[in-house]
């Protein structure tokens, strides 16, 4: 094994490479972010699935007669929520473990794109377990559930494409720019109430013409889920096409900006 | 022209280092915010300040040799050992390096503190970049080296300091590493245990790994090292056997 500085692939493939290599640091970065989390909580794991129920709860209570027009409300919050809960916790949380990482990249060589996509692939388990309660209450307020529902590893796809690539973009701003992390929740927050997850689409779509959700990211992605839980129709080639799209260009532009970046991240703490 | 420019890497060389420059780019007015930034860059008034903390070093480490690092505080010693593990891409130059590199340096840095001593011992070696079949292989052996017994299973949280200085040092050199790191780390746990980790160190060192050590102490180098290196402010001082860098350079600490 011959490391050369003068032989060096593209970054953008060299990490590729390397990731793949580390493969079983992947693993243990993902279990060490799942098992210590609620390590020391009686409850344990059962917190991931009563966090959105609560969020939900609280909901319903305030919007239920709001947006009373929405059939089966309570599904249509959950079923946003936790696609939301995926995509902010694993961005935000990706940020934040490049500055905790930053200690372990002085000293060691490491791939270094291994912390962000250990923190989206944990949500993602997070989020695969947040599906039990979304279950639950769609049984008690009788949403039928459609075949359609065998279509959802695609859409956990795109929503870990996106986040991976909205983290990795987020990640390496936060490197060179501290005050990123600071503004990023703010930028959550308005970003949620822009996208449909706790307001109707409808409603958005009144707003400037609709663009709001034209040219939201996000609500491609979300659609897609929604279609496919809380619709039970098969979305069209389009949908499909539209979410694969979003999401993998966010994906390449982060993964390029990241690794043509990461050579100077030492260089920057 | 340097010393080693016209040489290649040959099949007995571990570390090949050519014309390695490492420029840091320090601003001279701290820029905190995305905003500042953006007016400044519009303005063009981004200045920075440029710090070279090695400046165009040559340097040809064979195979199996023990070689030592000789410099004050910021010399550059550090930088170098972050170039030959990769840690640090150089702004200029050529970095050609054999084998599995295994610094020793903060012990633990990979730890967390509310997973047991079996899930550290797997995360932390998988920071080192060793395979989960490899780890299963060493799993007893890095156990009973750190000899902290019962508590495997119990939180890291609830271990001493020295016990987890005595794993980390019992998972870094569980493998024998084709070149072994070591910056100012000799210092771990009780004189036993220091002890079993000199005698783990001479072990590598006879079955081949390359050894780079950085050290204050001149007695060390001299009593461990075959060749040594004198930096100073990114350049090399000195370059040649242990006994005569090691001379010039305690006269001129001596002499200041």
């Amino acid at each position: 094994m011959i490391y050369d500085s003068a032989k060096r692939k593209h970054p953008a493939i060299e990490e590729f490479l390397a990731l793949f290599r580390y493969k079983d640091l992947i693993y243990q970065l993902v279990r060490r972010d799942i098992v210590a989390r609620y390590k020391r909580s009686v409850l344990g794991v059962a917190w991931t699935m009563l966090n959105p129920l609560g969020t939900m709860l609280i909901m319903v209570l305030v919007f239920s007669r709001v947006f009373n027009t929405v059939q089966s409300y309570p599904t249509y919050v959950l079923t946003g929520i936790i696609c939301w809960t995926m995509f902010q916790q694993s961005t935000s949380f990706a940020m934040s473990s490049m500055v905790w990482g930053s200690r372990l990249f002085q000293q060691i060589y490491l791939p270094r794109t291994s912390f962000v996509v250990s923190t989206v692939l944990a949500s993602l388990v997070n989020f695969f377990l947040s599906l039990v309660p979304l279950f639950i209450i769609m049984a008690f307020s009788n949403v039928k559930f459609g075949l359609s529902i065998l279509l959802l590893p695609f859409s956990m796809l795109i929503l870990f494409i996106f986040s991976l690539g909205v983290a990795l973009l987020v990640s390496t701003l936060a490197v060179f720019f501290p005050d990123v992390a600071e503004m990023y929740p703010v930028l959550l927050l308005a970003w949620m109430y822009l996208s449909p997850i706790i307001i109707p689409v409808e409603i958005l779509q009144e707003v400037l013409n609709g663009l709001v959700i034209t040219l939201n990211p996000f609500y491609y992605v979300v659609n897609i889920f929604r279609l496919l839980i809380y619709d039970g129709i098969f979305p069209t080639a389009t949908q499909w096409g539209l979410a694969f799209l979003v999401s993998i260009t966010f994906l390449v532009l982060g993964w390029i900006l990241f690794t043509r970046k990461s050579d100077s991240f030492a260089y920057h703490v | 022209m340097s010393e080693y420019s016209l040489y290649e890497p040959s099949n007995k060389t571990a570390i090949y280092l050519n014309g390695i420059s490492v420029k840091y780019q320090i601003p001279t007015e701290p820029i905190k915010n995305f905003k500042e930034y953006v007016i400044r860059y519009i303005q063009g008034r981004i200045e920075h300040k440029e710090i070279l903390a090695l400046n165009n070093v040559d340097l040809m480490i064979d195979q199996g040799e023990v070689f030592g690092i000789l410099g004050r505080n910021g010399a550059g010693k550090s930088t170098l050992l972050k170039v030959v593990s990769k840690v640090l891409i150089p702004t200029n130059g050529r970095v050609w390096v054999k084998g599995n590199v295994s610094p020793l340096l903060q012990l633990g840095a990979g730890f967390h503190i509310e997973l047991t001593g079996r899930e550290n011992i797997y995360l932390n070696a998988t920071l080192l970049g060793h395979s989960r079949e490899e780890i299963d292989e060493r799993f007893e052996e890095i156990i009973d080296f750190a000899d902290i017994g019962m508590f495997i299973e119990a939180p890291l949280r609830t271990y001493s300091s020295g016990m987890i200085s005595r794993l980390g040092f019992a998972v870094a050199t569980a493998w024998k590493p084709d070149i072994l790191i070591l910056d100012e780390v000799l210092s771990v746990g009780d004189v036993a245990f220091q002890e079993k980790c000199i005698h783990r160190m001479k072990g590598f060192r006879e079955s081949g790994s390359t050894v780079l050590i950085v050290s204050h102490s001149i007695d060390q180098i001299l009593s461990i090292c075959k060749r040594a290196l004198w930096l100073d402010r990114g350049e090399i001082m000195m370059l040649g056997a242990a006994g005569e860098v090691c001379q010039t350079y305690q006269k001129k600490l001596t002499y200041n």
